[in-house]
């Protein structure tokens, strides 16, 4: 049975068919893993021993005619700043490189409970801190459709996964964008789900008010699928709430999008999709992909949300702030810490700290702390420092929670008219690695259309709507010193939409309906 | 917004960090440019109502404090074992008052 590019429901009907067992199953992704993982670092650990447990306990479950679930023997891949018992956990960063848990996050106790198979932990930006994947501590990752290229960030090693079939379905986390934007680089599914709805027990924290767990598949039933397992209030997370019951909405089964209104944000496309800095393929496809649920009965009008054009820089003055002071627990003392630093006795000669009055014990912060993390961990706890510090407070921090309110209530005014916003969910396609590692205000400008999301704790999907060529390759550029040009390779082009505040099952008939009626999630990166 | 090298320093403190002066002269373009652009609210108008800092519908979310027993050495070794410094049941640190 060819086991390739399978979705979470055929799985689960093959493993019900006795098609293949789950230790079957779990073999051939792992062989996967091991043939492509040194050349896209999608990975940072591959848990074979476990993965192949787990299965093998599935597959006597199964042998015992005990019911299995959906997720039950499916193998997934998660995003290395979900905690995992006993499983190193890095965040992708130096700091932790030693860091083992000693509890799941309430995502994998839940998932534990349906018998998932973890194949190894995903490589991401540094503490989710990133839109490219290169901020890791460990190495970039690689854009499986052209491996010159980033597959955006953070969650890059687990859009990654999915789009090379080494998992069919994975876990991020999006603060800003960063299980959309990968989504849209890697041509795959990326759900953000309305802030609280997903337990952040177990989840490193970057910015508290903004986090939230996701997921990353082929089809949106799939990530469905995923949701309905990982969803739910968690006495654990004080933030976490029940949804309120939905008004069920009338219309036809789930792929029925007749007389859904569509909104689409003028700030961000222009009054009449002429705004810069979006490249051409992107804005084309995306504009199909809006007229093909114009063709399915969706009805589709510009929106203004008036503050949109400060949302970054909201994001970029409340997100540091909440790094600034979620990243001071890293100390080296109680978790983590840089290895070489523990075991070098530097500290205790004064004569080898650069101040010999300053105290040892904070000489050793300032030492691990600046070792332990990257450039971009450090220009966010400065940036948030300084918007935090005495007499910066109110000129940032505090206004920016204005123009957050804001927000929220132009969001709140748009869905008196329409049901769900429509948009691109990156300017661009992915581009090269390297292209904008020094200059991190244009790395922040590709997360120009889904912090809004983040910020106001709306629910929103990315999902795979065509391909386009990558600019640089189209104007003809000379080729560098060893470079080979695939000519015109096309890269994926994501569809971003925004429901109201847990109206998921919006945002999953929508995309049903797309994916019923289009094939894009269905092409597969060229084998390497 | 321009920062001088002591502003950076002082920030750098702040957050115990160390920033060699290769560094500093890195980060400060950097720093000021990102300064600069999220400046830009100081454009927008106060809204009218008082904002919170959380996004959650939830207010003084509680739970009575209850003891509860872990029995013997599982939990102490559950928290003490990821720490690099541990001293048998204690973790030992570099002195704070130590010059």
């Amino acid at each position: 049975m060819d086991l390739t590019n399978l979705t979470i429901g055929r799985i689960h009907e093959g493993l019900l068919h006795k098609d293949f067992s789950a230790q079957e199953l779990t073999k051939e992704y792992l062989e996967r893993i091991k043939n492509k993982n040194p050349s896209l670092n999608a990975f940072l650990a591959i848990t074979e021993k476990e993965a192949l447990a787990s299965a093998k306990e599935v597959d006597s479950q199964i042998a015992q005619g005990i019911p299995v679930n959906p997720l039950t023997g499916v193998p997934t891949a998660v995003k290395d700043v979900i905690i995992t018992k006993g499983i190193k956990t890095t965040a992708g960063s130096k700091m932790l490189e030693t860091y083992s848990p000693p509890y799941d996050a309430t995502v994998i106790e839940k998932l534990k409970e349906e018998g998932y198979v973890l194949l190894g932990k995903t490589n991401c930006d540094e503490f989710a801190m990133g839109g490219s994947n290169e901020n890791s501590g460990f190495g970039p990752v690689k854009n499986p459709w052209d491996q010159s290229r980033v597959p955006g960030g953070s969650s890059g090693g687990s859009a990654a996964a999915v789009a090379a079939d080494l998992a069919p379905y994975a876990l991020g986390s999006d603060t800003g964008g960063s299980i959309r934007q990968p989504a849209s680089f890697c041509g795959v599914v990326g759900l953000r789900c309305t802030y609280g709805s997903v337990s952040r027990y177990g989840l490193i924290a970057m910015a508290s008010s903004l986090d939230q767990i996701g997921v990353f598949s082929r089809t949106v039933e799939d990530a469905e699928t995923v949701f309905n397992v990982i969803k739910g209030h968690d006495p654990r997370d004080a933030t976490s709430i029940s949804p309120p019951p939905l008004k069920v909405r009338g219309g036809g089964g789930s792929y029925d999008v007749r007389g859904l209104k569509i909104g689409i944000p003028q700030e961000y496309v222009g009054s009449h999709w002429d705004a810069e800095g979006i490249e051409n393929g992107v804005k084309k496809r995306v504009q199909e992909a809006i007229a093909v649920l114009e063709k399915l009965g969706a009805e589709v009008k510009m929106i203004s949300l008036p503050h949109a054009p400060q949302a970054l820089a909201t994001y970029y003055v409340i997100v540091p702030s909440e790094v600034s002071s979620n990243l001071a627990r890293f100390d080296g003392i109680r978790f983590g810490g840089v290895k070489e630093i523990h075991t070098s006795a530097y500290f205790r000669d004064k004569a080898k700290r650069d101040d010999p009055r300053q105290s040892a014990l904070i000489e050793w912060y300032e030492q691990q702390r600046s070792h332990g993390f990257g450039p971009e961990s450090k220009r966010r706890i400065m940036i948030g420092t300084h918007a935090l510090s005495s007499g910066y407070y109110d000129a940032y921090y505090k206004k920016a929670h204005h123009v957050r309110l804001l927000l929220r209530e132009d969001f709140a005014k748009a869905y008196q008219d329409v049901d769900v916003i429509a948009c691109p969910t990156s300017p661009t396609v992915a581009f090269k690695i390297g292209a904008k590692a020094n200059d991190p205000l244009a790395m922040y400008l590709a997360d120009i259309f889904t912090v809004a999301v983040n910020l106001t704790g709306l629910p929103g999907i990315s999902l795979p709507c065509g391909f386009a060529p990558a600019p640089d390759d189209d104007t003809g550029s000379p080729l560098k010193k060893g470079e080979t040009r695939r000519g015109g390779v096309e890269l994926p082009v994501g569809l971003q939409l925004i429901g109201k505040h847990f109206d998921e099952p919006l945002l999953f008939r929508t995309g049903k309906a797309y994916q019923q009626a289009t094939d894009h999630h269905l092409k597969t990166p060229p084998l390497s | 917004m321009s920062l001088n090298a002591e502003e950076i320093q002082h920030i750098a403190r702040l957050a115990r960090l160390k920033l060699s002066d290769a560094e500093l002269e890195r980060y400060r373009p950097q720093l000021e440019g990102i300064l600069d652009y999220v400046g830009q609210i100081q454009q927008v108008a106060d809204s009218a109502k008082t904002p919170s800092s959380s996004l959650s519908i939830n207010t003084n979310v509680t739970r009575t404090d209850e003891v509860t027993c872990i029995p013997g050495e599982t939990a102490r070794e559950k928290f003490l074992s990821p720490s690099a410094m541990r001293d048998g049941e204690f973790l030992k640190v570099p002195g704070v008052f130590e010059t």
